[in-house]
């Protein structure tokens, strides 16, 4: 337990600090783009806004600086598969966010769609030694926890108490004060493998920069899309990528559970180069100009040209109608949503008292996958976008950035200031000397 | 085989053009840049000039050369020097004390010392020089005048008003027309003295002169050896007394050796031998006689 803690404060410490600096990259890794945005941070406290303005989940303090975008280079299911031309890919974004914003980006907080993220979830709980909930009790609760075997070669990601209960009373967001003789918290934990996340690191690392921070997208992308009421009272929030489809539970405002299928909008595009034998770049445009997966008696009709250079004109005068794409399209996305909910339901989605779901992400611009999604998934499905953030411009408004935008919230605010407790309590001489410290800023 | 198409550009920056658009938006790197490069630009051959000897040198020379060359010109020459509003003998002073030798440039001219070096001449109480187009230095001078005569432990001089000396004299009878003061630091009461002589105007065809007397206090002395000691404070009132006195008894004009004002209250007299005698005969009939 103790080595994950450190490492979530390490991480949470790495952030702050690159806060501190007022500019903070954030990098959306994924298998058909690469974005990046720079924030700058310009420190208006989040309660001096105004009457009747609240910080606003940390969004008043930030504004979007520069934006880039990059076709993605070498990231297969949401994993860096080659170095090299990740790396570039990374370096176009970034110096092209650079020059947009007109400053040095040191620090970039990363997320990434694949590496087989699982989630756990842990219990722990300790009796209190006094009868109030101290931060202390807090520190130590979570320290107990017991933390599964997840394996060799995988690694933390979030790591977050969902809940509190105080003897039988259970739902409790901050404990600290209260009065009880025993303590219990559930946490949830997300993992993911080793080899990617050390890979990105690698990765960013040879672009001479620091990561301050790395997050799964679909978290990213709950975070960004979805509303708070969805958030409270629980919801799903399905994100299409290019190489992988992320989908993550939110409730009370915690992620408590997060899962990826391996298939995204890259499969229906090789579906449809295969199947219309057409190279992977016209399959993309005509996937994304005439893409659809509802097929209409209009559809027939509608033939679209399919102009090819081969040089054998029978092949390359084709045309095909609409139908014909939408029924090489839509067993693919059938099967995706398949996939999704299947894990939905070994989540125990059912359960949860509102069961909205949210479909963000690239892949969720196809027409009329709502009305699948609804057929398949069975419940209230909408369509997301991410929250408007200040300074980004109208072009990355759409769901594909929603992970993007999600990333600056979790930047803005995260959520992990529970790691902040054993510090406090540990380290008291430390915490004296600083305080120290104060007494000679607030007297000279 | 050759492709058809060129092969596409990499759109990727390579990693040199990466980091040198990152150090460019490095805010300490541009500063250098902004800043540091120009001046070194500006201020490094400077250095680099500075350091040899021989180069500073023949700027120097040049530069030398220069600004001799710009005040050599005729238009700022001076040939002459024009003296107004002084005496021949002053006049001759003055050109033996400036000593220029013209032609001489203007820029070589230090006004300022020249003017100083004029006015210490005696004669001279005020000298202004202008170099005026055409190359002429004027002096204008204001001469001091003389004032009074001072008869000092060996010779004569002329004073003027303030008791400055203006010339020496040869002899009190080139200046007659000036009143005569004598005694050890005369000199420095001359503008009381002439207050006494003018409120001495009654006896003007009798006066001789002062004579300071320990340094502190006149005696107007009248002819026939006649003293009228004046007192320290307000000599000129304690005068324009006696003068009353003498206008109602006519005193002076009697055997009087000395009239002693020193003290305020009363004046003192000392008779001259006569009166003495006759005051014995007269007083004391019986006196001398008798004795």
């Amino acid at each position: 337990m103790s080595q994950f803690y450190q490492n979530q404060r390490a991480m949470r410490t790495q952030r702050q600090a690159a806060l501190q600096r007022g500019i903070i990259g954030i990098l959306d890794i994924g298998t058909w783009k690469i974005g990046c945005f720079v924030l700058r941070f310009d420190g208006v406290a989040g309660n001096a806004l105004g009457d009747g303005i609240g910080p606003m989940a940390g969004q008043s303090r930030f504004r979007v600086a520069g934006v880039a975008t990059t076709r993605s280079r070498g990231v297969k299911f949401g994993e860096i598969d080659r170095m090299e031309e990740t790396e570039r890919a990374v370096r176009t974004a970034v110096q092209a966010a650079q020059k947009m914003a007109g400053v040095r980006v040191d620090h970039v907080i990363a997320c990434f769609s694949g590496a087989n993220p699982r989630s756990y979830g842990l219990t722990g709980s300790v009796e209190l030694h006094e009868s109030g909930v101290s931060e202390r009790d807090i520190a130590r609760v979570l320290a107990s926890c017991e933390v599964p075997e997840y394996g060799p070669d995988r690694q933390v990601v979030h790591a977050l108490p969902v809940n509190f209960a105080l003897d039988h009373r259970s739902g409790l967001s901050d404990p600290r004060g209260q009065i009880g003789n025993r303590l219990s918290v559930d946490m949830h934990m997300l993992t993911v493998d080793t080899h990617a996340v050390e890979n990105l690191l690698h990765c960013i690392k040879r672009c001479d920069l620091e990561l301050a921070g790395i997050a799964s997208s679909a978290y990213a992308s709950g975070v960004s899309s979805l509303v708070e009421d969805e958030q409270e009272l629980g919801a799903a929030c399905i994100e299409f990528g290019g190489g992988t489809t992320g989908l993550s539970i939110f409730i009370r405002k915690h992620m408590i559970y997060t899962d990826a299928v391996r298939m995204g909008g890259a499969h229906i595009t090789s579906d449809i180069s295969k199947g219309l034998q057409i190279p992977m770049a016209l399959a993309e445009r005509i996937k994304t100009r005439f893409g659809g997966v509802e097929a209409t008696g209009m559809d027939d009709r509608e033939m679209i040209e399919i102009g090819l250079e081969t040089g054998d004109w029978e092949h390359d005068r084709r045309e095909v109608s609409r139908a014909d794409l939408i029924g090489v399209m839509r067993p693919r996305v059938e099967e995706i949503l398949e996939e999704v909910r299947a894990r939905l339901d070994a989540a125990g989605f059912e359960y949860l008292p509102s069961q909205r779901i949210v479909l963000t992400g690239g892949g969720s611009q196809i027409p009329g996958l709502d009305g699948l999604a609804a057929r398949i998934l069975g419940r209230q499905v909408r369509m997301g976008r991410p929250l408007r953030i200040q300074g980004l411009p109208q072009a990355a408004t759409g769901p594909d950035f929603s992970s993007a935008v999600g990333l600056c919230l979790h930047a803005a605010h995260p959520q992990d200031e529970c790691w902040d407790f054993e510090v406090e309590a540990e380290r008291y001489a430390g915490r004296s000397l600083k305080r120290a410290v104060r007494w000679f800023r607030e007297n000279w | 085989m050759q492709p058809l198409k060129a092969e596409r550009r990499d759109p990727a920056p390579s990693r040199t053009a990466y980091r040198i658009q990152r150090l460019w938006l490095t805010p300490l790197f541009r500063l250098l840049l902004r800043v540091g490069l120009p001046v070194l630009v500006v201020l490094g051959p400077m250095f680099w000039y500075v350091t040899d000897e021989a180069r500073v040198d023949d700027l120097r020379v040049r530069i030398g050369d220069l600004r001799n060359s710009i005040e050599q010109r005729p238009e700022f020459m001076v040939n002459l020097m024009r003296i107004e509003n002084a005496s021949d003998e002053v006049a001759e002073d003055i050109r033996e004390v400036t000593a220029i030798d013209f032609p001489v440039s203007s820029f070589d001219l230090d006004l300022t010392e020249m003017r100083l070096r004029i006015e210490e001449l005696d004669a001279v109480a005020r000298a202004e020089l202008v170099v005026r187009s055409g190359g002429v230095l004027e002096v204008t001078v204001r001469e001091r005048i003389p004032a009074i005569v001072w008869r000092a432990r060996d010779a004569l001089e002329l004073l003027d008003g303030d008791g400055h000396r203006v010339s020496a004299l040869d002899s009190r009878a080139r200046r007659a027309d000036l009143p005569l003061i004598a005694g050890e630091g005369a000199d420095r009461a001359v503008p009381e003295a002439l207050e006494l002589f003018a409120a001495a105007g009654p006896v003007a065809g009798r006066l001789r002169g002062l004579l300071r007397i320990g340094e502190r206090r006149w005696d107007l002395v009248l002819d026939r050896d006649q003293r009228i000691m004046l007192p320290e404070i307000e000599p000129v009132a304690a005068l324009e007394r006696l003068l009353a006195l003498d206008a109602m008894s006519e005193l002076l004009r009697r055997d009087v050796a000395a009239v002693d004002l020193r003290d305020a209250r009363r004046p003192i007299l000392r008779l001259g031998p006569q009166a003495i005698e006759f005051l014995n005969a007269v007083v004391r009939p019986g006196d001398g006689d008798d004795t």
